[in-house]
């Protein structure tokens, strides 16, 4: 339990986001473009954080469905951005198995048809200078 | 002075009776916590505040004085902040010459209705004055013990 | 010196349960001065002013410091209690150990520290005070109300009703305000200009009451009981003392493509024009950006027409100085603009539409005769979807961080009576929570769910996207379903957040009454006191203080009349005696403190005065005490230290101040 605390307070300083902030409108899953390839919702990642449960978040299909489109960040009224959420599970999802940040030079000898093309447009946009 | 010799600084807060002081209030009331080393003065304006009360201040150990007041415009006397913001920004750049330097000072605009950012500018005042240290110019050596 | 009594309540356990009192009792007896000091439960209860009253008595006090909660919310009862007992009032000060001290730390030992060091401060205070008079000012019978809504009737009726005249200030070119656009009111379906109409024709009839419509008020100087206010009177272009209103002049304009106002931009009207067929007053105004006339200098239809000889385009602004012992604002609210929510495509689509535009829709004397149709094509839709907290309870830049209050009973009524005229029409409600506080309101709404069939969804509206055969696509969120779910609509209405009326900021500012940071008002306290202002003599009424319900407007109206008519009834005003007083044989006469008077109330004289027994004259500055307001701008400003404020002295300041530092 306490290592999924830990978790979820990983992710909450990763993604600097405050799931407490939620009211619980649903907007996320509203406007969500990869809704239906999900098994865990958008406005389920805030309450899956909130109550710690971060290991079936981290096993979810979801987590690889999400396209980083930031739909759900940008039209958020409470500014909780469930996207930022998702993304930083992702990011502990990688570097427990291992990865870390990458530059871009190393990507074009990494690239591999498994890679799923939304963790590179989610790295870039997370990292982009 | 301090509790456990870790220090506590001693600061004072000139708060006009219409906006701020109601705005500290207001923080009251929310139970938005801020350190003890603030204590208030009432005043009836920003714009009675003497640049004479903050000198005395330092001479007599305080190590960091604030002066809030309403937001530019809204002044329950009209004008009284605009006199208290030139007031303050002459005597500022003079204290921080004669070696006060400027993050002791503050002037900040609360209204009625910001409790929060009462609360918020007060904490980071304490935390700016803890920062500097104590207050060793224009002290009154004989107020020391 | 002083003979003190401090007193330190324990506020139940508001402060007793961080602040040692005993120990505050037992450190304020060392201070000098201090000749008692006692506790108690409740010092402003009865027991506790009878203790107050008995130490001064007994021990012959001089002075006296309450440490307690705030001098905003007890100061006065403490003061009127010294009164009571015969020590003047002005020798009470408050040490604020509960909203300063008790209630933001929760350390006991350094929470009690802080209220000795606070109460010190008070006791160095006292030790200075100098017993005061309030003077006394005269109070104008007369009141203003901003605002010709609902709010700014209601308010003007109660007070005329009890004898005072009353002006009321209208921007628009009729009273009637919000009210007079809404179809039917909630909970129980009134048509809302049946209930309205009766009361602006009382106020435009009762002969308290002076209506300026097409007016705004410019400036705001004085203070309560003795404001003075110049009210700019627009142009009309129309004399309304011989305008009959047959309306002959509105049908014949050839102006006729200005988006009207008060039909929310969905239809139009002419240049010259009322806003709405019961207007009052019933005389209409030209839009001189849409006269003809005015554009191009060809044209004067209007004058042609007119029997009455009513139309004169000479007609200039006109500004009235008026006085007034009391002002209401009751400026009402607006909806907010929605060009940052691309999501629910407003602004591309005609059939996404504001709740206050589906009002005038519904309205038999709107831009569609009361007939539901879609503003694009004209045809009847099938499909309605109901969008809640459109921009309310946002907490980003977009929206308003409050709940807006009135939405989800109108929404509630809309899809009501939508299901009632047209049974045939699906209508679909998207809610995060449903809030019906309210007598009769809860009821209202199941009845909508349950009686007529209202399909309410929890969940939010994600995106409208308009289709080419010119549906809406609607993809929300069903979030008891856990579904996302996408359908096609005939029409959107959005649940558009309101927010005060453009100008209450500017008129806030007139008025030297303070605004909080979502432009409402602030009220003077916000639970015991929420019709006033903290502002003496400015009252307030009506959404410009929160989001509310015409029920609840109405009774604030009331409220905010009764407190004007308990000033008005008042002949003479006790003052406010800190006001600043120069010192004879320090002043120079240089002048400085004039300049920087807000109020005017300093005046210089020749006067003979006896500087150590050389008699000479000199020119010397003179406070009127009626017109100071004791805000100490002259105080700090005066060069030679002459000028200082009563009540809060340099001297007194100093004190406080080394008390703090000591």
């Amino acid at each position: 339990m306490s290592h999924q605390n830990n978790q979820a307070e990983m992710i909450k300083e990763i993604s600097g986001v405050n799931p407490y902030k939620c009211m619980k409108c649903g907007k996320c899953t509203a406007t969500c473009p990869a809704f239906d390839e999900m098994d865990i919702k958008p406005h389920q990642f805030v309450s899956y954080v909130q109550s710690g449960n971060v290991q079936a978040l981290a096993e979810s299909k979801s987590l690889w469905k999400c396209l980083s489109c930031f739909a759900c960040v940008e039209r958020c009224p409470r500014d909780v951005q469930p996207g930022r959420i998702i993304d930083a599970a992702r990011q502990i999802v990688v570097r427990q198995r291992g990865g870390n940040y990458l530059t871009a030079d190393e990507i074009p000898a990494l690239l591999d048809e498994e890679l799923p093309q939304q963790l590179l447009v989610s790295a870039y946009r997370r990292y982009k200078r | 002075m301090s509790i456990n010799n870790e220090f506590r600084p001693k600061i004072v807060a000139f708060c006009c009776n219409w906006c701020s002081y109601a705005g500290a209030d207001l923080a009251g009331s929310s139970r938005l916590a801020y350190p003890a080393d603030v204590k208030i003065i009432r005043v009836p304006c920003s714009c009675r505040v003497n640049p004479m009360f903050i000198l005395r201040a330092f001479e007599k150990g305080a190590d960091g004085v604030i002066l809030c007041g309403c937001h530019p415009g809204d002044c329950h006397y009209s004008t009284g902040n605009y006199y208290a913001r030139r007031r303050m920004t002459l005597l500022f750049s003079m204290l921080d010459y004669m070696g006060v330097e400027n993050g002791r000072t503050r002037v900040e605009w609360v209204s009625a209705a910001e409790g929060v950012k009462f609360s918020t500018t007060m904490n980071e005042f304490v935390e700016k004055i803890r920062s500097l240290g104590e207050n060793v110019r224009l002290g009154d050596l004989r107020c020391k013990n | 010196m002083q003979r003190i009594g401090v007193f330190v309540c324990h506020c139940g356990s508001n402060i007793a349960a961080t602040v040692d009192v005993k120990k505050v009792v037992e450190m304020v007896l060392l201070e000098p001065g201090v000749v008692h000091a006692e506790d108690y439960q409740y010092m402003c209860s009865e027991a506790g002013q009878a203790k107050i009253g008995a130490a001064i008595a007994d021990k012959k006090l001089t002075g006296i410091v309450v440490c307690s909660c705030s001098p905003r919310m007890h100061e006065a009862t403490f003061r009127k209690c010294a009164e009571r007992y015969g020590l003047n009032p002005y020798m009470v000060e408050i040490a604020n150990i509960r909203e300063h001290c008790s209630w933001i730390h929760k350390d006991m030992q350094e929470a009690t520290e802080k209220a000795v060091i606070l109460a010190r401060a008070a006791i160095a205070k006292v030790n200075l005070n100098a017993p005061l008079q309030a003077g006394e000012s005269r109070v104008t019978k007369r009141a203003l109300v901003i605002g010709g809504g609902i709010a700014g009737i209601q308010t003007a009726l109660d007070i005329a009703d009890a004898g005072y005249e009353v002006d009321i200030v209208e921007k628009t070119p009729s009273i009637g305000g919000r009210m007079s656009q809404l179809d039917k009111t909630f909970p129980t379906l009134d048509c809302s200009a049946c209930i309205l109409t009766p009361k602006m024709v009382d106020a435009a009839g009762h002969p308290n009451i002076n209506i300026y419509t097409y007016s705004e008020v410019e400036k705001v100087s004085g203070f309560v009981g003795d404001f003075t206010v110049d009210i700019r009177k627009k142009a009309r272009s129309v004399d309304a003392t011989k305008c009959t209103g047959c309306g002959v002049c509105q049908e014949k304009c050839p102006s006729k493509k200005t988006p009207s106002e008060f039909n929310r931009g969905l239809g139009n009207r002419s240049a010259i024009y009322t806003p709405f067929a019961q207007a009052i007053p019933n005389v209409p105004v030209i839009d001189r950006e849409a006269c003809l006339k005015f554009k191009t200098g060809k044209c004067g239809v209007c004058e042609k027409v007119c029997q009455a000889g009513a139309i004169d385009y000479a007609q200039q602004d006109e500004i009235i100085t008026e006085k007034y012992g009391a002002i209401v604002v009751a400026t009402g609210f607006d909806t907010i603009k929605l060009d940052q929510y691309d999501e629910y495509a407003y602004n591309q689509s005609k059939d996404v539409i504001t709740s206050l535009e589906l009002e005038r829709i519904m309205n038999a004397a709107g831009p569609t005769k009361g007939h539901l149709e879609r503003l694009s094509d004209g045809k009847a839709p099938k499909e309605i979807v109901f969008v809640q907290c459109v921009g309310s309870r946002c907490s980003d830049d977009r929206g308003k961080p409050y709940c807006s209050k009135i939405c989800c009973m109108y929404t509630a009524k809309h899809a009501m009576l939508i299901r009632d005229k047209y049974p045939d029409v699906n209508v679909t409600v998207f809610y995060i929570d449903v809030r019906t506080p309210g007598k009769n309101f809860d009821e209202f709404y199941r009845r909508a769910v349950e009686e007529y069939g209202v399909n309410y969804i929890k969940g939010q509206v994600g995106k409208v996207a308009p289709q080419p055969d010119g549906s809406l696509l609607v993809q929300a969120s069903d979030l008891l379903d856990n579904k996302q779910i996408k359908m096609k609509a005939d029409m959107v209405v959005l649940a558009t957040a309101i927010e005060p009326n453009q100008g209450v900021r500017n008129i806030a500012t007139m008025l030297t009454a303070s605004i909080d940071t979502n432009n409402f008002l602030t009220e003077a306290h916000p639970k015991l006191r929420p019709v006033e202002s903290p502002t003496a003599g400015v009252f307030l009424s009506g959404v410009c203080q929160g989001p509310k319900d015409i029920p609840e407007t109405v009774a604030q109206a009331g409220a905010a009349a009764v407190k004007v008519i308990g000033l008005l009834a008042k002949d003479k005003l006790t003052t406010n005696p800190c006001t600043a007083k120069p010192d004879e044989l320090l002043c120079n006469g240089c002048g400085n403190c004039a300049k920087v008077c807000p109020y005017g109330a300093i005046t210089y004289e020749v006067r003979q005065v006896n500087d150590h027994g050389i008699r000479e004259d000199r020119r010397l500055a003179n406070v009127n005490s009626a017109l100071c307001q004791g805000c100490g701008a002259c105080t700090v400003t005066c060069p030679s230290g002459a000028m200082d404020l009563q009540g809060f002295s340099n001297r007194q300041l100093i004190a406080e101040v080394d008390a703090i530092c000591r």
